[in-house]
């Protein structure tokens, strides 16, 4: 029965996939830095040009995309430090699982302080 | 056993049947057009049986074709290393009774090595890898007229990483490894580390030095998956660590 040759996916416990969530935010964070250089660097072409394309960012959708910065940004630092202390705590390889976990209880609580109030801005008007 | 007191002609402590089907990603380089190809066998297995014994009777009484390794099959020649239900474990110390029976086994072989056939693969880059970080004890001076002493502590120190059986199932658990095969690998690092923290040896400089190398310890991204895999739970992870801390404080 030749079926789908592709292989499975393997099948890692929590280190593989922070670190599958610490990349994926990575390079969100990468792009988001470029365009935000290029967009930043327009207030040396023209003020008017750079106001322009800031006003353009005022809608539902860039908003929303705002929120999936803060999150990635708040994940990628969070997870960050717990990485450093994997590596260069005695006892971080140890408590690796424990720390994830205070990583996303401390993420939670920051996003849960931050996404109604940028909610109410994006939606709410001003 | 007590229940041969009240029901003598049971049979005492039987041991339960049931069929199991094993999902083997397959491949074969004769054939005409050698593309990997998932096969399904049902076989009779016991309560106590393990991936093994089922993988051997499909070998010897359905498909003599099924190509695997194994020499010892009890755990210490490092020969079955797979991938069982997608992660990486010794086919010969996986109980099927530890696993979901009502799904299919889904066995593939182990992944970022060179597939040879179903599920051997070569295993010559994780050798190399493993001969680069010198796995032999360095000592300078004549040679000893009576055995080098070493105190409990010192041994102790790293006896964890003295289990390893290259068996290369964290090796190729490992993601970085996966996409990019110049990275030595935990094994390799788990055998440096074996002897960096020997007390006896000399050695540990040198292998540093080679460790410390753009795809050496630093390409280690703590995703765990190698502690998680190793058959003889190594802190495959922890001696990494270790080995990363030692290059810097052995630096300064």
């Amino acid at each position: 029965m030749p079926e789908a040759p592709a292989g499975t996916l393997y099948r890692g416990r929590e280190g593989m996939w922070s670190w599958v969530a610490h990349r994926v935010t990575g390079f969100l964070i990468f792009f988001f830095l470029l365009v935000h250089v290029l967009d930043t660097s327009l207030v040396r072409v023209s003020p008017e040009a750079y106001n322009a394309v800031i006003g353009t960012y005022k809608n539902p959708i860039m908003g929303l995309g705002e929120a999936g910065l803060v999150a990635a940004v708040v994940f990628h630092a969070l997870n960050g430090v717990r990485i450093i202390l994997v590596d260069f705590w005695a006892k971080g390889v140890r408590y690796q699982r424990v720390m994830l976990w205070v990583v996303v209880g401390v993420f939670v609580v920051l996003m849960a302080g931050f996404l109604p109030v940028h909610l109410s801005h994006v939606f709410g008007g001003e | 056993m007590t229940a041969t007191t009240t029901s003598p002609a049971a049979s005492v402590g039987e041991v339960p049947s049931f069929d199991v089907t094993l999902r083997f990603r397959r491949f074969d380089p004769d054939a005409a057009n050698p593309e990997p190809f998932w096969q399904e066998f049902t076989v009779t297995a016991h309560g106590t049986d393990r991936v093994l014994d089922a993988m051997h009777k499909v070998k010897w009484e359905l498909d003599g074709t099924l190509t695997f390794r194994r020499s010892c099959a009890h755990g210490i020649c490092g020969s079955d290393a797979m991938r069982i239900n997608g992660r990486n474990r010794l086919a010969c110390k996986t109980l099927l009774k530890d696993l979901d029976l009502s799904k299919p086994i889904v066995i593939e072989p182990i992944k970022g090595l060179p597939v040879v056939k179903d599920l051997v693969v070569d295993m010559e880059p994780f050798f190399a890898s493993y001969r680069e970080v010198m796995p032999f004890l360095i000592a300078q001076g004549n040679t000893p007229s009576k055995e080098r002493r070493q105190s409990p502590e010192d041994r102790a120190r790293y006896d964890d990483t003295t289990k390893c059986i290259l068996c290369a199932a964290c090796t190729t658990s490992c993601p970085v490894f996966w996409t990019d095969g110049q990275y030595f690998g935990p094994a390799a690092i788990v055998n440096a580390h074996r002897f960096i923290f020997d007390s006896r040896d000399e050695g540990a400089a040198q292998r540093l030095e080679v460790l410390n190398d753009k795809e050496g310890v630093w390409r280690c991204r703590t995703t765990f998956n190698c502690t998680d895999a190793c058959p003889r739970g190594i802190e495959v992870t922890k001696a990494i660590a270790e080995v990363k801390r030692a290059m810097i404080t052995r630096a300064f």
